[in-house]
């Protein structure tokens, strides 16, 4: 039993790390699909996260958070195309720009309005998004092996949670279900023809980077006021660059992005449950190859060795009408 | 009409567009220094003064600015060769273990100048071999050496924790950092060069490894435009196709490439560990390898532009230190935020006032024409 509940609070806490993951992933997935790169990732769920920080506090409201955590990753978005899109710029350069922006705003923002130390005000409990208890908890609870599991695990999690996870059948649709999720597909692949067919080139991309930067806003409000009840300062702390290693290691496709997102969220966990645990027969291991695995298995799947890692094909590529 | 492809004079391209960029850089950060209510204009003066204003001053902004021409040559070296090489932060990380190794191996023994050329040596290697297996991938597996380096930077800064924490740990101790090295295992500092202008260099750390950037720095120019190599590497920069066609090896080059730009990161480490603090710490890169891109970007992946571009952000880190102590809602953070702008507007919106200022440039010399053909006649 003592192992049971050890592994049920692993997978707790699992679900809980891969959230801003799936989020940011799908929202890079939406972008690069469009054969548009988007290492700004970090820096969109950085400035979400201070925005909705920020707006909750005002507010007193979860949902106003979320709205301002979102229109503020947007707006991150449509810089990011107006450079790599309009001025057909370095995608890659556009993104390293916006991820120190963003980590150097929120910073300095922080520290000027609210003078403590970069972080927002501790947010109560109205503002946050509080854990949300399915219906038949009581019901289940005594049931062995599934009753647990469906309390700790499923249930009480809080409605971005369920959000998450419903984002991806949702992407999945969107991407192969739509004529728009169909055209902006083709235009990562091949923009000249979709182009030749009429159809904008650059509002196709454009609209693929919103739903990028909508998505961002959603990762950055849990980790604000979801996860945690205030920003502070880099609490993004690298999950834009797991969820982009997520992405590729999902080789661009929205189901496996899920998988991959709670493969390193468990990485995760297990890092954090590891600490100072000895393994029986090995020693105790040191949390950082917990920490630096994602990025192995990423780069060791980026080599070709687990089947290959093709991104879509006019990825990066800023797109020039012929005359 | 597309403006693409007419050409503009040099002094436009490599001064005046770089200058516009930065202007609209630092105006954009003057905004955000007024919605948090300061006078932008105190604060670009107690900047200046804090970072050009005494010796001591000064020789903080020389020591920055040492990082920054390390790691913008070491970015500006990939770029030529087509490659953008975000991992020069991570490659510092790794090359400050092997200074920090030579100089734990040496400095018993010998005094710094035998200790420097070894020290030189393993952060170029150990700098080096961390670009090695993303170069390695993406000459041979194709795999996107942007993304390869950015998981390379994680790698190594978890794998340099866990050297420090368990490895290299003085035993006993709970800092995770070597022991100190003596002195045959640091680089002077530079107070006489300072004592040469007539300025006292007090604490400030600037050190030897500014004459070591200095001279990286035109090996890079020798290297880039007057070896064969340089020429193979721009070749392949501007198109691949055509360095195939001349018979240029592309696996070679892309290695070979890397591995100059990571040993340039490498070295960035003498600075910090061998000159500053004289033991190898957890984070001592503290960006500077992304501070390289901006340098390289603003210094238009030129050894002389990055030197100067360097020197700009070394006055911003010091400057900008400074003035967080006089205004203390403008924290140190604020430079991250100039940075930033200063990638985006040099870097991703390079070509944004190109349009305008080449058709202000051909209205301009058509006047010039038709005013001397007017006078000669």
């Amino acid at each position: 039993m003592d192992n049971f509940e050890m592994i049920l609070s692993i997978l707790g806490s699992t679900i809980r790390l891969s959230i801003p993951l799936i989020f940011t992933a799908l929202a890079g997935l939406f972008s690069e699909r469009a054969g548009v790169f988007d290492i700004g990732l970090e820096g969109k769920m950085l400035a979400g996260a201070f925005a909705a920080a920020c707006i909750a506090y005002l507010t007193g409201s979860a949902w106003a958070g979320l709205a301002g955590g979102i229109v503020v990753s947007i707006g991150f978005s449509l810089v990011h195309g107006f450079a790599s899109i309009t001025n057909r710029g370095n995608q890659i350069i556009s993104g390293v720009a916006l991820n120190f922006v963003a980590a150097g705003l929120t910073a300095v923002l922080g520290q000027a309005w609210f003078s403590q130390g970069g972080r927002t005000p501790q947010l109560p409990s109205d503002a946050r998004f509080q854990p949300i208890v399915l219906p038949g908890v009581d019901a289940i609870k005594d049931v062995p092996f599934l009753g647990p599991l469906y309390v700790n695990v499923i249930s009480g999690n809080n409605i971005l949670t369920y959000l998450a996870f419903l984002a991806v059948p949702l992407s999945w649709w969107v991407l192969y279900r739509t004529r728009f999720g169909l055209r902006l597909r083709a235009v990562g692949e091949n923009p000249g023809a979709v182009d030749t067919a009429g159809i904008s080139v650059a509002w196709l991309r454009y609209r693929a980077v919103i739903v990028a930067g909508f998505l961002c806003g959603f990762s950055g409000a849990y980790l604000a006021i979801a996860q945690s009840a205030a920003f502070i300062r880099d609490m993004s702390a690298g999950k834009g660059y797991i969820a982009l290693a997520a992405l590729i290691f999902a080789k661009w496709k929205p189901v496996p992005v899920m998988f991959a997102c709670l493969l390193f969220g468990f990485l995760d966990a297990m890092s954090n449950f590891m600490q100072g645990k000895a393994v029986p027969g090995i020693g105790e291991v040191p949390v950082q190859i917990f920490q630096a695995l994602p990025y192995i298995l990423t780069c060791i799947l980026l080599a070709g060795f687990i089947g290959a890692a093709n991104g879509p094909k006019a990825g990066g590529v800023p797109y020039v009408k012929e005359r | 009409m597309s403006t693409a492809s007419i050409p503009l004079p040099n002094w436009i391209t490599y001064g005046l567009l770089p200058l516009i960029n930065l202007l609209l850089a630092f105006l954009i950060s003057g905004l955000v220094v007024w919605i948090i209510g300061e006078n932008p204009w105190d604060a670009l003066v107690l900047m200046l003064q804090g970072a050009l204003g005494r010796g001591e001053g000064i020789g903080f902004t020389l020591y920055y600015a040492t990082n920054f021409i390390f790691t913008g040559l070491s970015v500006a070296v990939a770029y030529h060769a087509g490659l953008f090489n975000i991992g020069s932060e991570g490659q510092a990380y790794v090359g400050g273990l092997g200074a920090a190794l030579v100089a734990l191996a040496l400095d018993h023994y010998c005094p710094w100048y035998v200790t420097m050329p070894f020290a030189v040596i393993g952060a170029a290697v150990f700098g080096a071999a961390w670009a090695l297996i993303p170069a390695w991938l993406q000459a041979k597996r194709g795999s996107h050496i942007v993304i390869t380096t950015i998981m390379f930077n994680f790698i190594g800064a978890a794998l340099m924790v866990y050297l420090l924490v368990h490895v290299l740990i003085v035993p006993g101790k709970m800092a995770p950092e070597t022991r100190t090295f003596l002195e045959g295992g640091q680089l002077p500092k530079l107070d006489w060069l300072m004592a040469m202008f007539g300025l006292k260099l007090g604490p400030a750390p600037f050190n030897v490894s500014f004459l070591i950037a200095l001279v990286a720095a035109a090996a890079v120019w020798v290297l880039i435009w007057r070896t064969k190599l340089g020429y193979e590497m721009r070749t392949l920069g501007i198109s691949r196709s055509a360095a195939a066609y001349a018979g240029i090896p592309y696996v070679k080059i892309v290695i070979i490439t890397m591995l100059i730009s990571g040993g340039l990161a490498g070295m960035m480490s003498l600075n910090t560990v061998m000159g500053a603090s004289a033991r190898l710490q957890v984070e001592f890169v503290g960006g500077a390898g992304f501070v390289g891109i901006a340098v390289s970007l603003m210094g238009r992946s030129h050894p002389l532009g990055i030197v100067i571009a360097a020197i700009l952000f070394g006055v911003l880190y010091q400057g900008g230190a400074e003035l967080s102590f006089d205004m203390p809602n403008i924290t140190r953070d604020m430079i991250v935020v100039i940075q930033g702008l200063v990638i985006l507007f040099a870097g991703a919106l390079e070509f944004m006032f190109r349009p305008a200022l080449v058709r202000l440039y051909q209205t301009m010399s058509r006047q010039t024409v038709s005013g001397q053909k007017i006078s000669g006649k």
